[in-house]
């Protein structure tokens, strides 16, 4: 996205803050992005799908460590990506943060966290969403 | 329908191709394929141009017209089609030309596949590159085209217990086949060393791993069966064509190892075409990726899913294996502009079952098989050639 | 539904660090020295993806796992800054889309140096007061800018706090509040420039002692108290001095401020300070405990709050967030060159 439209992001926000999917009514199958029409209901699903905010927390199914970035993500090199199965069900694909990059493996348990993505440069929009970052134990100490 | 068959077949060079512009690469190719096919430019009823992106490489959309204009075939005005399905680009032309003449609607047909991808500077064809992914779900997030392939490659080795040599070695062997291809890319012989030692791309793989950014054109003309003996003996047909689509994330996947685009496309192909995976005797697949060439031979059938790795260490697909892959040096060693590879695939295939593949021919190929993938396998064309 | 007060709140630190040796070293500084001078030894810094909009958006995430409310019940945020993403679009809406609040919610954001997250609250109290709204959702967070080499380079950090401010449900209830407020320019920083100006040692007794001093003397006369009233006292934390050395000039205790004094640990958090300092404090406090909290901004001013600590917070389930001194432990050092790439110090194009 460079230079683009704002509205093309507006449009996603509330998936991309605040990860609503739908789900499907009549099969009770649940889609993120959201869906207009259920693939396996199909005319069946049509004004049947409802709004569900999905809870954030999953496990990595497989990730990588990216050295040749795309523009604009040369000051993050080396970051991990990786596809996330939700807890229920869906699989998304983002950033892996706030984590030593040889500890991410596959079945690690992560949650989603509200961070910057992407902006178009120094006078453009920001663009914000969803990263995810390990869940840890949390430990006292001072 | 129609039997259709291919009658003439054209590439250039690929490769960093400077003085070489998109408009005199297309037309390079369509040229040889021309001459090749022993037939006059005015018996061309129609043109299909498979080209990914060249709104962004080369600020030129309308290709189409384009292709028909600078090949001196828009004084005649006939049909041109420009089809774009990312990497699958090519693959796709040459599936709707084979469906027109097949269907009776056209009878000589040229099909060309084109990329001109040096004129902009690497980063940014990375990203053009990356729109063959989810621009919204995957690309915004900062995922690369590489990433995509090195997640599902994570995902086979611990799955299957692939391992880093093994998918070093379809480069290595890639590598090998090509020193015998006058036009391609690279004619350097490398090792599994080589492979893991060059830099990271996205983990777990390296630089060459995958495959470059090249230029180049190729070009086939096909014609009715029954036509074709009026141009040339060396006939090839067509006797299956499949194309597939699966999610275009790759998180949408049922299973991020296997290509369903893939295993709809080629058993459409092989159900057509009457035949077993087993009686393809030269295949050309989509390495975009190292791990894509492992996918791939799993996915069409050869061997079994998991096994893809053992059977490259074995080398069941060399070209003195069982079922040699990409004699041409695949995608990775010969070099992939983007939109060009589909078409470039059934070139080399049709060379191998005519026997003019020169040093890299592979002996008593009468069957062969060409498979080409849209990005992360969202979209597949395959399809099936036997020597007549 | 009593007095007005604090409902739920959250906290939160980006997980890097930087030491203040590192930072010396780079500069040709002694980092002893330096440290023993601030009484700090290491700072919290952003990643580049981070903000003061993500800090405030986890912050205000966390207060809301822990309260038991509608975030469609919040009538207003108010985020006070000075390192809003935009100068012009305010960072409350990005927040109240992220907390699924919008759209019947009234926004705007704040500037007031250090103080603009207490200025929040006291607008969502004024707001709860009269009706007007139900809960008020006050934030106070920054990811500081220093200018390389300065003095406060050793201390500018990242990192914020939200409060939910209601009478409904209240664990801890403001007794009163009152601000003291002067024309000093002691630091601040000119429109469109990157890093801020100081008058360096004006910044002492005629900034920040004086506005903490008088805001908090006025607030014990109105309220009738004296500093051996309160169990803790929470006051801005520039540095790891200022704040001892302005207790001991009002008569509070070394005991008193320990348990709200992050500012060692990861620096000086700016609109995140007082804030952060309150949340630590309520972390450990029991019911009927006494907080005394004063911000500074500068520019200058500080309001100053009593609190006291309800029954409530002992249902109150903290544990649905990680508590401040969870988020002080959670951390990863970084070097200098890391950090002037993450700073946005280093000129590329």
């Amino acid at each position: 996205m460079g230079g683009e439209a704002v509205s093309r992001f507006w449009r996603e926000i509330p998936q991309r803050y605040n990860l609503i999917g739908t789900k499907c009514k009549v099969c009770n199958r649940i889609y993120f992005p959201q869906r207009e029409v259920c693939p396996f209901c199909r005319r069946k699903s049509i004004g049947k799908m409802e709004e569900v905010k999905l809870s954030g927390r999953g496990k990595v199914i497989t990730y990588t460590i990216i050295h040749v970035p795309p523009r604009k993500f040369e000051g993050q090199v080396p970051y991990a990506v990786a596809v996330v199965e939700l807890e229920e069900g869906v699989r998304v694909t983002s950033q892996i943060v706030d984590c030593d990059l040889d500890k991410i493996k596959i079945g690690m348990e992560v949650e989603a966290t509200f961070r910057r993505i992407q902006d178009d440069g120094w006078t453009g929009a920001i663009y914000y969403g969803y990263k995810f970052r390990p869940v840890e134990k949390h430990e006292d100490k001072k | 329908m129609r039997e259709v068959a291919i009658i003439g077949v054209g590439l250039t060079k690929f490769g960093e191709l400077w003085d070489k512009s998109f408009r005199q690469l297309i037309t390079e190719a369509g040229t040889k394929a021309i001459l090749d096919a022993g037939i006059k430019g005015s018996e061309i009823d129609a043109l299909y141009v498979g080209s990914m992106s060249p709104g962004r490489f080369v600020g030129q959309e309308h290709v189409g017209a384009l292709v028909a204009d600078s090949s001196g075939l828009s004084v005649m005005h006939i049909p041109a089609t420009r089809i774009e399905s990312a990497c699958a680009s090519g693959g796709m032309a040459l599936r709707h030309a084979y469906i027109a003449v097949a269907a009776g609607i056209h009878d000589i047909v040229i099909v060309g596949g084109v990329e001109k991808m040096t004129d902009v500077v690497g980063s940014e064809a990375t990203n053009i590159l990356a729109m063959a992914a989810d621009q919204e779900w995957e690309a915004f997030f900062g995922v690369t085209f590489p990433a995509l392939y090195a997640m599902i490659a994570r995902r086979h080795m611990y799955e299957y217990g692939t391992t880093r040599e093994q998918l070093a070695m379809v480069a290595v062997k890639n590598h090998e086949n090509a020193l015998l291809n006058p036009n391609a890319q690279f004619h350097r012989k490398i090792t599994v060393e080589d492979v893991i030692n060059s830099p990271p791309v996205a983990t777990p793989l390296n630089l060459l791993d995958c495959s470059p950014i090249s230029d180049g054109a190729a070009a086939l003309v096909l014609c009715p069966l029954e036509k074709a003996k009026e141009y040339t003996d060396k006939i090839v047909k067509i006797i299956g064509s499949g194309q597939a689509t699966d999610s275009l994330a790759l998180h949408g996947r049922e299973d991020i190892c296997t290509f369903m685009s893939t295993v709809k496309a080629s058993r459409e192909a092989y159900k057509q075409a009457g035949i077993q995976p087993k009686d393809v005797d030269v295949a050309e697949v989509h390495d975009c990726f190292t791990i894509a060439e492992i996918l791939a031979i799993e996915d069409l059938g050869f061997v079994k899913k998991g096994e893809g790795g053992k059977a490259v260490e074995e080398g069941l697909t060399a070209r003195d294996g069982e079922i040699p892959v990409n004699p041409s040096g695949g995608l990775k060693a010969k070099g992939h502009p983007v939109g060009a590879t589909g078409v470039a695939q059934v070139a080399e295939i049709v060379l191998q079952l005519r026997g003019e593949a020169g040093k890299r021919q592979i002996p008593d190929a009468r069957i062969g098989l060409a498979h080409n993938i849209g990005g992360s396998g969202a979209s597949c064309t395959v399809h099936i050639l036997e020597a007549v | 539904m009593g007095k007005v007060g604090i409902v739920s709140y959250g906290a939160f630190i980006p997980i890097h660090r930087i030491k203040v040796d590192d930072i010396a070293k780079t500069w040709g500084r002694d980092g002893e020295t330096i440290k023993k001078g601030l009484g700090v030894y290491e700072k919290s810094v952003p990643s580049l993806d981070e903000d003061t909009a993500t800090i405030s958006v986890e912050a205000a995430r966390y207060a809301l796992a822990r309260a038991r409310i509608n975030p469609k019940e919040i009538g207003a945020i108010y985020v006070g800054s000075e390192s809003h993403p935009y100068a012009v679009k305010p960072t409350g809406t990005i927040v109240g889309e992220a907390i699924g609040a919008t759209p019947s919610l009234m926004v705007a954001d704040y500037e007031f140096a250090c103080k603009a997250g207490t200025a929040a609250i006291q607008s969502c109290m004024a707001l709860i007061e009269t009706g007007m709204i139900k809960y008020g959702l006050a934030i106070g967070a920054d990811t500081a800018q220093a200018a390389p080499g300065d003095a406060l380079e050793y201390t500018a950090a990242a990192g914020g706090a939200a409060f939910i401010i209601g009478k409904d449900g209240v664990i801890a209830e403001i007794n009163g509040t009152y601000s003291f407020t002067t024309d000093t320019p002691d630091f601040w920083r000119r429109e469109g420039r990157k890093y801020p100006a100081h008058g360096g040692r004006f910044t002492g007794s005629p900034a920040y002692f004086r506005h903490i001093i008088n805001a908090t003397k006025c607030l014990m006369e109105k309220m009738g108290t004296k500093p051996e009233d309160y169990d803790y006292a929470v006051f801005h934390q520039p540095n790891g001095k200022f704040p001892r050395a302005v207790a001991k000039m009002l008569g509070f205790k070394e005991e008193q401020i320990k348990q709200g004094l992050l500012c060692p640990f990861i620096g000086n958090t700016y609109s995140g300070s007082s804030l952060l300092g309150l949340a630590a404090v309520l972390d450990v406090a029991k019911p009927g405990e006494r907080i005394l909290l004063t911000s500074y901004g500068s520019g200058a001013g500080s309001d100053s709050f009593d609190i006291t600590v309800t029954d409530a917070i002992e249902s109150f389930p903290r544990e649905k967030a990680p508590t401040v001194s969870q988020l002080i432990n959670r951390k990863n050092y970084i070097d200098y060159a890391i950090y002037a790439k993450y700073r946005d110090i280093l000129y590329w194009e």
